[in-house]
């Protein structure tokens, strides 16, 4: 049933796009592991987790278009859910080294070894376990999402406001994981990660599978959305970020629409940010910091909100532009940055897709309009011919 | 004009005294500093006692140059000589000595001697006509309150006429006669002394002396000791309230400008932040101009900043709003992601400008130092700037009520459509506003230049929470933003001591969002149409 709503009715766009996606999920791989270096089509082998993190951003970035661009919804504290799928998935990692840490302690991560902590705190427990993690990269945004959503869409937070305190609930749980007593490895976090499902994180077959794992999420992740966006639901959604009162009027409920899209979206940031972790090896509270969520709203605006496939673009793009910037010319990249920020919102509000699809839509436009101009035409010149013939007639009937 | 004359009077008479009587005083007690070039160092103490209750004005300085190692005396004992840049001399008249013994060696201390040297110097200077070095002997003897001390005590009382010394010394009598073997009449009165001070000393005080006190004491300590842990208690929440404000003013300071561009523009303005930091670095500017140009007006550079601050970053406000802002209205997601881009920009340039560390900007002496207020000490500085922040606040406040512009601005707030009907140029207000707000931040700015590090990131530590003064306090009204700023303020303070900084800021932030839910448009929400 699943696959059947992933499939029908798409965008034609949309599914071309999400088979591009998967062809890279088993190219990139295929490309590093079986070509040899020389290869000009060879992948070197940091290449396969840089370009696994700008996938994850990619699916990051679709997470907040989601409610950004379908229901108007400026969340800027998406980071936060990432982090929180992050450190799930870190805690995991953490339980699976074991005794192969500094201290080897059998049971406690160095960092709680090191606070001189005896046991293994209650929210530790069933993380050594995949399964449990997994659920967790996705129950705890969620969970977070739904409390979240459901006190500030029930009183009517908008707009602006709504943005205000959502970056407020990341600076908050920025301040608080930065705290040792937290028992997320404070100021640090997580690290020095060994292996995942038991294949070694640094061997390179683990990071192309990752990499390919990363991909088909997120092309999976796109299909899902596509399928939400295209529905009924999907529909009054839209009505909801154009008009909200109206909708509410006609008889919607606004606000569980709200809190499904949110926390919908607050789990695939918490998967998103569960695919980064493995593939950069580390999560720190740095990944909360209000910075960083905005950075993904700009990512989704480049691409163009509201398309699905341009926040991916985006974000992929404006990554590798930073990484390219950073090392380039770094003391710079703030200002790129900062002059994109501006750029974007002055002269390309609708981001690259969605000016495409203007250029597009205005191109088809004149196309349609020259095909009825030019049958009004044919028209006006069979009728005028018929109009001759008929005078012709009646003038001959005179 | 008295006093000084009273002064010159006083002096003059004391030369002469000395004059008069130097020659005899110093023969009398020629033997007391030969004395200080014999025996060990238990007879040196002795001597240096002896010295001491002497009473000669001269004792003072024999005794400093004794522990600068000045002093000379022969391995055997005898007169002690005074080693000078030429040889050495006579230590009481100064004058060269040539034929001293020829096995001279400098008289060594001891810890013992040194400490012995520093209490007769404490029992000197308490009577020294110098009020400052009297304090100083004085807080010393209630800090030591050794009993062979109360003779001289006693004396020096007599003759005290400054209260706060006065006070002081008779406190330090009070501890060293609960030491003493006194009558209980005069302990109880001693304790009435003590705990009339008030303040922790007190109560350290109180407590050391409970346990050596007679049975029938204690009862009467251990009620002065709660009574002053009362009223510390007191204090201490007072103390909170202050601290709270301080912080409270500095928020208002930070958020009010985004309150006013936030109520009549609809924006949220990202880049206030770097608009504090501006008028920070402004005043950074300006304090260095004026040291290198005017180094008489440092002491006013403030006076200068404050303008400068608010014109340089009301201008580039004015800037940001014609050449940006102006294009996103009714996208008030859009102004919020171009101003942060903004800030991004703003950031950078002043980390090329004047590099990523902090600039030290100097306090004024008018606002350093600190007094005491009843139980608390207040920094000058922190009372100044809340001092300013009401100022500014009030302005303001007379501003938008009282000028022309004020009233096109509440005009715009309330309805923009209607006022631009009736012919205000809303653009021109919008644009004003801005520069207003972001001048208000920019003398915010130099307030937080007086208390806080001066680098590119100073606007990043304020401007999450000027927007929870702003969510909370609601926007359109300015007594809003107040209440907002000075209630965070406090409860901040209050928190703090029982959750720990961080989690105080953690609390305050979720208690603001349950807020929202009860009042989702803040404290002093606009009523009516124009919400919508």
């Amino acid at each position: 049933m699943i696959t059947q709503m992933l499939l029908r009715n798409h965008d034609k766009k949309v599914l071309w796009f999400a088979l591009a996606i998967l062809a890279a999920a088993v190219l990139v791989p295929l490309s590093n592991l079986l070509l040899p270096a020389g290869n000009p089509l060879h992948v070197p082998d940091h290449m396969v987790p840089l370009l696994g993190k700008y996938l994850s951003y990619a699916l990051l970035a679709l997470a907040l278009d989601l409610v950004w661009g379908y229901c108007g919804i400026l969340s800027l504290g998406h980071g936060a859910f990432f982090a929180l799928g992050g450190y799930a998935m870190g805690m995991y990692l953490m339980r699976q080294i074991g005794p192969r840490g500094v201290y080897a302690n059998p049971l406690l991560p160095d960092f709680m070894v090191f606070l001189n902590w005896q046991e293994l705190p209650w929210y530790w427990y069933g993380f050594d376990q995949f399964w449990f993690a997994a659920l967790m990269v996705l129950f705890v945004p969620g969970l977070l999402a739904f409390v979240f959503g459901w006190f500030a869409f029930r009183s009517r937070v908008t707009g602006v406001y709504l943005s205000i305190i959502t970056q407020a609930m990341t600076y908050a749980l920025l301040l608080a994981f930065f705290r040792n007593e937290m028992g997320f490895g404070g100021n640090n976090g997580l690290t020095d990660f060994k292996d995942i499902l038991g294949f070694n994180i640094q061997a390179g077959g683990t990071r192309a599978t990752l990499f390919a794992a990363t991909a088909i999420m997120l092309a999976l992740a796109l299909l899902l959305s596509s399928a939400i966006v295209k529905s009924k639901y999907g529909k009054v959604l839209v009505g909801v970020r154009d008009a909200e009162s109206r909708t509410r009027f006609l008889g919607y409920r606004v606000e569980n629409m709200k809190l499904f899209i949110f926390t919908v979206s607050a789990m695939m940031a918490g998967v998103a940010g569960a695919l980064y972790v493995p593939q950069v090896g580390i999560i720190n509270p740095g990944e909360f910091a209000p910075a960083n969520s905005i950075e993904v709203v700009i990512w989704t605006a480049v691409g163009g909100r509201g398309t699905l496939i341009g926040p991916i673009i985006g974000a992929v793009l404006v990554n590798f532009g930073k990484s390219i910037f950073t090392a380039a010319f770094p003391e710079f990249w703030l200002f790129a940055l900062g002059a994109l920020f501006v750029a974007t919102t002055l002269f390309l509000p609708k981001g690259i897709v969605g000016t495409l699809q203007q250029f597009a839509k205005a191109r088809d436009e004149r196309k349609v309009a020259a095909a009825k101009e030019h049958a009004y035409q044919e028209q006006a010149a069979k009728s005028a011919g018929e109009d001759g013939l008929a005078s012709a007639h009646t003038q001959a009937a005179e | 004009m008295y006093r000084t004359i009273q002064i010159f009077l006083v002096a003059l008479c004391l030369i002469i005294s000395a004059f008069a009587t130097g020659a005899r005083a110093q023969e009398d007690i020629r033997p007391l500093v030969d004395a200080l070039g014999q025996g060990g160092f238990p007879q040196k103490i002795e001597a240096v006692g002896a010295l001491a209750a002497s009473g000669d004005p001269k004792v003072a300085e024999i005794l400093g140059l004794l522990s600068d190692g000045k002093l000379f005396a022969p391995k055997t004992g005898g007169a002690v000589f005074l080693e000078t840049d030429s040889g050495y001399a006579d230590v009481l008249t100064g004058a060269p000595v040539t034929d001293v013994p020829g096995n001279l060696q400098k008289i060594r201390l001891n810890n013992g001697l040194r400490g012995a040297i520093s209490a007769a110097m404490s029992q000197l200077t308490l009577l020294s006509p110098d009020r400052g070095a009297r304090f100083a002997a004085a807080q010393d003897l209630l800090k030591e309150a050794n009993p062979e001390n109360l003779d001289l005590l006693n004396s020096a009382l007599a003759k005290e006429q400054d209260a706060e010394i006065k006070a002081t010394m008779e406190a330090a009598r009070a501890v060293i006669l609960l030491k003493t073997d006194a009558s209980f009449e005069d302990k109880e009165a001693a304790i009435a002394t003590i705990a009339a001070r008030g303040n922790r000393d007190a109560v350290n005080i109180l407590n050391a002396a409970f346990s050596s006190a007679p049975a029938d004491l204690q009862p009467a300590i251990q009620a002065h000791i709660d009574g002053i842990n009362q009223k510390l208690a007191i204090w201490d929440v007072v103390q909170n309230i202050w601290y709270g404000l301080s912080l409270g003013s500095v928020l208002l300071l930070a958020a009010i400008g985004l309150a006013i561009t936030f109520g009549v523009m609809g924006v949220i303005n990202m880049a206030h932040g770097e608009m504090v930091m501006l008028g920070a670095y402004t005043t950074y500017v300006v304090q260095q101009t004026i040291n290198s140009a005017a180094p008489e007006l440092a002491n006013f550079s403030l006076a200068f900043a404050v303008p400068a601050a608010f014109l340089v970053t009301g201008l580039i406000g004015i800037g940001i709003e014609r050449g940006i802002i102006r294009w996103l209205y009714g996208r008030p997601l859009e102004t919020l992601l171009a101003t942060w881009g903004l800030s991004l920009i703003l950031q950078q340039t002043i980390r090329t400008i004047f590099g990523p560390t902090n600039r030290q900007v100097d306090n004024p002496s008018w606002m350093s130092g600190a007094f005491d207020f009843g139980g608390m000490s207040i920094t000058w500085n922190r009372m100044w700037i809340i001092v300013f922040s009401i100022a500014v606040f009030f302005a303001l406040l007379l501003l938008l009520k009282r000028s022309k512009f004020g009233l096109q601005m509440r005009a715009v707030t309330q309805n923009r459509r209607m006022a631009s009907s009736m012919g205000i140029r809303t653009p021109w207000v919008d644009a004003f506003t801005f520069g207003l707000g972001s001048g208000i931040a920019g003398m915010a700015g130099v307030a937080l230049s007086q208390i806080d590090n001066v680098s590119p990131n100073l606007g990043q530590n304020y401007i999450i929470d000027s927007f929870m003064v702003v969510v909370f306090g609601g926007v359109g009204n300015l007594w809003g933003t107040l209440v907002g700023a000075m209630t965070l303020g406090i409860a901040n303070k209050f928190l703090e001591p029982y959750a720990g900084a961080v989690l105080g800021k953690i609390l305050i932030l979720v208690l603001i969002i349950l807020f929202i839910q009860r009042r989702p448009r803040g404290l002093f929400a606009l009523k009516g149409r124009a919400v919508e």
